[in-house]
C-alpha cells in the first residue's frame, strides 16, 4: 500500500517559488491500477516521483507498505526504489546498450550470478514479447517497442510498485493500446501495484481501477473511474471526460442548425447518459414499446469501464407528448440521466 | 633510397637521429601528459557536472570552486606555467628539465581544458538515463561509471582528440626547457640554421601524429555509436 499523507512539494525559483504539489493526501492499494490524470503542469509527475523519492516532497509523508521512505538511509532508500519500478514517457533506454543488456542492467550489483541474470533477463523477455531482439540496440526499435523493454527493465528486480509517468504519450493509439493491454496483464498476472500518470482520460478509462483529477498541484477528485465517469463533480474531471465522448458534438449541431436535427412540432432531443452499474437492459426498445414513441438515435457512445457500461446516446424523441413524458419519467427511475437538448412539445 | 632522401632533404639526414629523438620526445611527452591529463581531467569533469545543481552529489561550494579554478588555470598561458611551477615540478619530479620537467605544466595547461571538454560531453547525456538509473536504485558513484562515462563515451572520445592536438601543439614549447621535441628540433635545427627541409619534414611529422590520433579517436567514437 502506498499511503501518500499531505505531500507538498515547492521548487524554489529565481523570481518566485512553484508550488508543483499542495497538500496531497493519497492511498493507492495493493494490487490496482491507480491512475493520476491532469494537464500539463498540474504537477503530477512531481507527485510520482515523490513516491520513489526522485523528488523529495518539501513536506509530507510517503508511507509504502507502513515505512516512510523519507526518513530512511540513502542505502535502505536504494534497496526500497529496487522493488519500485518505473518507466517513462521517453523509454530512457541507454544508447549504448542492447536490449539485452538494458534489462541485465537493472540487475547489476543483486548478487545473482551471470547465469541468473542472463535467465532472469530471457524471462522478462520473453513476458514483454521482445525475446528476438536481444541483440537490437533502441535506436533500431520503434517507440512500442522500447517502452516494452523499459517495462522488462522496470520488472527486473520483482518490483511491488510500477510507476508509469506517461508512459503512452510519445505513441500513436494502436500501440497505446498494446502497451495498456501489456501493462493490465502485468497487474493481473503478477499482482503488481500500478500507478498511471497520464493527460488522456482515454488511458484511465481503459486501465485504471481508480483515478485521482489533479489541477495546479492539488487533487481536486478521485474515486473508482466508474463513479468519477458517471457522476463527475468538477468541471475540469467534466472537460477529461467530455473529451473521451462524442455526445458533445450535438451542442456543435444544434449551433449550426444542422437539418440532421431539425425537429417537427411535438418532437424533443434528449441525451442519455448512464451514470449506474449494470445497465444492461435494452432501454431503448423497451421504452420504443412500452410507451409507443419512437427514439432515433443521433449518436451514441458506450463504453465499458471495469466491466460496466458507460457513456450515453442522443436521440431524437417522437410520438405523444404525454407518452414522451412518461418515457423520460421511466428513464429517469432506471437510473439514467436525462438532458433535455431540445424541445419542442410546446410549439 | 637513402640517396634519394639525403637530396630531399640534405639536413635530416646529416643527423637522422636527432629527428627520430625529437620525434620520440614529441610521443613521449604527449604520452605522458596525455594520460595523467586523461585522468584527472576526467575527474575534475565529472566533480564538475555532478556537484552542480541539479546534479546527482550537489554540492554548491565544490562546485562553484572548481568552476572558478578552472576558469583561471585556463587563462594562464603555458610558459607561464612552465615558469610558475617549476618549484612543483622539481618537488614531483626531481628535476626541471628534460621531458620529466615538461610533463607536469603540460598536464597543468591541458588539463582544465579537458576538464571542460568532458563536462560537455557528460552535459550530452540524457538527463532521463539518470533518472531511470536512480529509479532503479543504483548508487551516484555506480551512475557515473555505469551512465555518465559509459554513454559519452563517443563525445569524451572527441574532447581527448582535441585535447591531444592541443597538447602536442604544447609541446613545440618544451625546448624552454630542453625537453626537446619536434618543436624544438624544428627551430634550433631548422629555423635558426635556414634548413627549410627540417621545418618541413618536423611539420609533416607531426600532421601524422595528429592524423593518426585523429584516426584513433574516429574509430573510438564511431565504434561507441549505435
Ligand atoms: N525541477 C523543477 N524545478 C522547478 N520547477 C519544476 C521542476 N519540476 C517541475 N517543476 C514545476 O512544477 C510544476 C508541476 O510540474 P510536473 O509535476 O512536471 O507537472 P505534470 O507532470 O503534471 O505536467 C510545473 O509548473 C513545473 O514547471
Ligand atoms: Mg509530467
Amino acid at each position: 500500500m502506498i499511503e501518500i499523507k499531505n505531500v507538498s512539494k515547492v521548487f524554489k525559483g529565481e523570481k518566485s517559488d512553484v508550488h508543483a504539489v499542495s497538500n496531497v493526501s493519497l492511498t493507492i492499494r495493493d494490487g490496482e491500477i491507480f491512475g493520476i490524470i491532469g494537464f500539463s503542469g498540474a504537477g503530477k509527475s512531481t507527485l510520482v516521483r515523490c513516491i520513489n523519492l526522485l523528488e523529495r516532497p518539501t513536506s509530507g509523508e510517503v508511507l509504502i507498505d507502513g515505512q516512510d521512505i523519507t526518513k530512511i538511509s540513502a542505502r535502505e532508500l536504494r534497496s526500497a526504489r529496487k522493488k519500485i519500478g518505473m518507466i517513462f514517457q521517453h523509454f530512457n533506454l541507454m544508447p549504448s546498450r542492447n536490449v539485452f543488456d538494458n534489462v541485465a542492467y537493472a540487475l547489476k550489483g543483486s548478487g545473482k550470478s551471470k547465469n541468473e541474470i542472463r535467465e532472469k533477463v530471457r524471462e522478462l523477455l520473453k513476458t514483454v514479447e521482445m525475446a528476438d531482439k536481444e541483440t537490437a540496440y533502441p535506436s533500431q526499435l520503434s517507440g512500442g517497442q522500447k517502452q516494452r523493454v523499459a517495462i522488462a527493465r522496470a520488472l527486473a528486480n520483482d518490483p511491488k510498485i510500477l510507476l508509469c509517468d506517461e508512459s503512452t504519450s510519445a505513441l500513436d493509439p494502436q500501440t497505446t493500446k498494446q502497451i495498456l493491454n501489456l501493462l493490465k496483464k502485468l497487474n493481473q498476472v503478477l499482482g503488481i501495484t500500478t500507478v498511471v500518470i497520464t493527460h488522456e482520460m482515454a488511458v484511465v478509462k481503459e486501465l485504471c481501477d481508480r483515478v485521482a483529477v489533479m489541477d495546479h498541484g492539488k487533487v481536486i477528485e478521485q474515486g473508482e473511474t466508474f463513479s468519477v465517469f458517471a457522476n463527475p463533480k468538477e468541471p475540469l474531471t467534466k472537460a477529461f471526460i467530455a473529451t473521451t465522448s462524442n455526445l458533445k458534438k450535438i451542442h456543435e449541431l444544434i449551433a449550426e442548425n444542422s437539418p440532421a436535427i431539425a425537429l417537427k412540432p411535438g418532437e424533443i432531443i434528449a441525451k442519455l447518459s448512464y451514470t449506474e452499474r449494470s445497465v444492461s437492459e435494452p432501454l431503448i426498445s423497451t421504452i420504443s414499446q412500452k410507451f409507443g414513441i419512437v427514439l432515433n438515435v443521433i449518436f451514441a457512445d458506450i463504453d465499458f469501464i471495469q466491466g460496466s457500461p458507460i457513456g450515453g446516446t442522443v436521440g431524437i424523441f417522437s410520438g405523444e407528448r404525454e407518452k414522451i413524458t412518461q418515457a423520460i419519467q421511466y428513464l429517469i427511475e432506471k437510473n439514467v440521466f436525462v438532458e433535455v437538448i431540445k424541445d419542442e412539445r410546446s410549439a | 633510397m637513402s640517396e634519394a632522401l639525403e637530396k630531399i632533404m640534405p639536413n635530416v639526414m646529416a643527423d637522422p637521429e636527432r629527428f627520430w629523438d625529437s620525434v620520440l620526445a614529441t610521443l613521449e611527452m604527449t604520452a605522458w601528459s596525455g594520460c595523467i591529463m586523461f585522468v584527472l581531467g576526467l575527474f575534475f569533469g565529472v566533480i564538475l557536472t555532478v556537484t552542480r545543481d541539479g546534479g546527482i552529489l550537489k554540492q554548491r561550494a565544490v562546485h562553484q570552486i572548481l568552476d572558478k579554478l578552472v576558469n583561471l588555470f585556463r587563462s594562464i598561458p603555458f610558459v607561464i606555467f612552465i615558469a610558475i611551477l617549476l618549484p612543483v615540478t622539481k618537488a614531483i619530479m626531481g628535476t626541471k628539465i628534460g621531458v620529466r620537467g615538461v610533463i607536469v605544466p603540460l598536464v597543468a595547461a591541458s588539463v582544465f581544458f579537458f576538464a571542460r571538454q568532458v563536462e560537455t560531453a557528460l552535459a550530452g547525456v540524457d538527463p532521463g538515463l539518470i533518472e531511470a538509473a536512480e529509479s532503479m536504485g543504483k548508487s551516484p558513484i555506480n551512475i557515473i561509471f555505469t551512465v555518465y562515462l559509459h554513454e559519452s563515451v563517443a563525445a569524451l572520445s572527441r574532447g581527448t582528440t582535441i585535447t591531444l592536438i592541443n597538447l602536442i601543439g604544447l609541446t613545440a614549447m618544451a625546448g624552454y626547457v630542453g625537453a626537446g621535441g619536434l618543436g624544438d628540433y624544428a627551430i634550433t635545427w631548422g629555423y635558426n640554421y635556414g634548413h627549410t627541409d627540417v621545418i618541413w619534414v618536423s611539420v609533416l611529422a607531426i600532421v601524422v601524429i595528429v592524423t593518426v590520433i585523429q584516426c584513433i579517436g574516429g574509430l573510438i567514437a564511431k565504434k561507441a555509436t549505435h
